[in-house]
């Protein structure tokens, strides 16, 4: 029982204080966690050159952000980690809440067969980390992972910005066209801008603790789920939550006082009882401890010209409902084609905008739902507690009162109907909506439609339909025979997701931006443009 | 009882709070009862009303 072996990254003289003439970076990302991470390996294989900067030199401490929903394993999916992360991680799709000793509700996130990736896979934020940057060591000429680097200072010029770095040799000074800031829920970048980062503080505390066992402790059949007590035995009047990570490691998360003491309450001595009183006698070791307080919070404005705001330095939320980490990665997911059109000079800087509007919706859907659990399990008034009881006592045998109980809404895909970039139209699957997937037959066998869209403006086409031949747009047909990549629906899963007839036109970052029945090319450009944010005026 | 919140049940669960926000406990009493008398009256049927009555009198645990 040994836990996670941390392997510190090398710190490399970076090559401004070795003399070479200063060049101009296209992408500067500060912070190397997840989100930088994976934004750099987005931006690597549009073409994009990156230099990510970290303070730091080693993967998370701690396992942190451990639950990543299926839209998250299929963005990793096309950044190249999706499968190991899958491999390494922990399935689970049942979520279950016990009121007492009591199950009252339970759901599953995925009740559907015919998706390559399921509901949630539970991964330590560690080995998250480790894989993007192992992944991001593939781009050697794309992607420059400056660790022990500390952005101390940055100065937007218009149409660059100037970086100043502090590093164990000294001081440089580096230039970037875009700075990315993927600094985190503290972020020095937004503090040295002075931007206004308040909102919703919750008073009450949460302990979380990780737990090295080998007996599981979701009972006898010891299947991985997302557990929720309200006032379970061990925990009175509090509320417990129970997770299960890789390397036999259980996640408990315990609500404490409004007034507890949170240094004295992450002591071994403290630990340890409360952790007793749950998993009994069976032997476990205490892996790490931490005493966190919540907050949700987001940015007004998510590009500030040059600076981009990305994940947790953007906005922040309570972890019920996994809509942190798995919101940030929708963030990069949106980001990176935006940034790579505008440095390729196909897009007008204004698609950068875009960016703000749709991430600033996906972040406030999270933060509405974050916020509304975290209301819901920590009752601020008497009447407040008196509501959420008579709910749970309901919803031991009124499914009405079940849906009322709220312990988290997982994160889903945030879906952009309605934004601008998108063209107006009507389908199984409406124009905003990130792909769904669906098992395929081709040529070279079964595959995942997940697996054949590629990271561009891509047209697929359902049935006798031909696609036109239009220049930066991919083409797959579904049920036909045609000269570009076609495949077979198997067991109906693509027809039922997408209808027998119909053609949809998606963007690089796989959601839906246009509809059709049968398209000319004049059409999918015009389409494309809207997308890419050439028709700003007509589309406002 | 039918579900009738459908994927509203936060929306409302909220709105209810809302409602009661800032109110003392007395003022919060008095806020349910007009509740009540004011969804009854939307329910109208006299037999439902009576039903919901003797139904939720029976989780009483006092």
């Amino acid at each position: 029982m040994a836990g996670y072996k941390y392997e510190p990254f090398d710190y490399v003289k970076p090559p401004e204080l070795s003399g070479a003439a200063p060049a101009l970076y296209p992408v500067a990302i500060i912070g190397a966690g997840p989100i930088g991470l994976a934004l750099a390996i987005d931006l690597a294989q549009r073409g994009i050159k990156s230099v990510v900067l970290d303070d730091n030199n080693v993967v998370s401490v701690g396992s942190r952000a451990i639950c990543w929903a299926k839209r998250t394993l299929e963005i990793f999916n096309r950044l190249g980690v999706g499968e190991r992360m899958l491999e390494k991680g922990v399935t689970w799709k049942i979520g279950r809440n016990f009121h007492g000793d009591q199950e009252i509700y339970n759901f599953d996130l995925l009740p559907e067969d015919g998706h390559k990736y399921p509901a949630f896979i539970n991964l330590q934020q560690y080995y998250v980390e480790q894989y993007l940057v192992e992944r991001a060591r593939d781009f050697p000429e794309l992607i420059e992972l400056r660790f022990k680097n500390r952005v101390t200072g940055h100065k937007d010029h218009g149409d660059h910005v100037t970086l100043t770095v502090e590093t164990p040799d000294g001081t440089y000074e580096m230039v970037a066209e875009y700075y990315i800031a993927c600094d985190g829920a503290n972020s020095a970048t937004r503090e040295r801008m002075g931007l206004d980062f308040t909102g919703q503080t919750f008073q009450e505390q949460f302990l979380i603790a990780d737990i090295e066992m080998e007996d599981s402790p979701f009972g006898e059949n010891a299947v991985p789920e997302r557990w929720f007590w309200f006032d379970p035995p061990f925990h009175e009047g509090k509320s417990a939550l129970l997770h299960a990570q890789p390397d036999n490691i259980y996640r408990i998360d315990l609500q404490l006082d409004v007034d507890a003491d949170g240094k004295a309450e992450s002591a071994p001595e403290k630990v340890m009882p409360r952790i007793k009183a749950i998993v009994g006698d069976k032997p476990f070791r205490l892996d790490w401890v931490s005493v966190y307080k919540f907050r949700c919070i987001k940015l007004d404005r998510f590009v500030h010209n040059r600076v981009i705001f990305v994940g947790d330095s953007a906005h922040v939320v309570s972890p019920f409902g996994a809509r942190g980490g798995n919101g940030g990665i929708q963030d990069v997911d949106n980001i990176g084609w935006k940034l790579a059109a505008v440095l390729k000079s196909e897009a007008p800087a204004e698609l950068i905008e875009t960016y703000h509007e749709e991430r600033s919706h996906g972040s406030a859907e999270n933060i509405l739902n974050s916020s509304r659990a975290t209301n819901f399990m920590t009752p601020k008034t008497p009447v407040e507690a008196l509501f959420r009881a008579e709910v749970l006592k309901l919803a031991h045998d009124q499914p009405f009162a079940r849906r009322l109980v709220n312990s988290g809404r997982l994160s889903q895909p945030c879906s952009l109907a309605g934004m601008r970039l998108q063209s107006p139209g009507v389908a199984p699957l409406e124009p905003g909506q990130p792909l769904l997937d669906a098992p395929l037959d081709g040529a070279e066998g079964p595959t995942w439609l997940l697996d054949v869209v590629p990271p561009q403006f891509c047209l697929i086409g359902f049935g006798e339909v031909d696609l036109p031949d239009v220049p930066g747009v991919a083409r797959i047909g579904i049920n036909t025979i045609r000269e570009y990549p076609c495949f077979n629906s198997r067991d109906g899963f693509a027809t039922k997701r997408y209808g027998q007839q119909g053609v949809y036109l998606i963007r690089p970052d796989g959601h839906v931006c246009a509809v059709f029945s049968e398209p000319d090319r004049h059409d999918v450009e015009r389409a494309c443009a809207r997308a890419q944010g050439k028709m700003m005026e007509q589309a406002a | 009882m039918s579900d009738n919140l459908g994927l509203y049940q936060d929306d409302f669960y909220n709105a209810l709070m809302d409602a009661h926000a800032g109110l003392s406990e007395s003022a919060s009493h008095a806020l349910n009862a007009r509740l009540v008398l004011m969804l009854a009256n939307r329910v109208g049927d006299i037999e439902t009303l009576k039903d919901i009555l003797e139904k939720a009198r029976e989780y009483n645990d006092e």
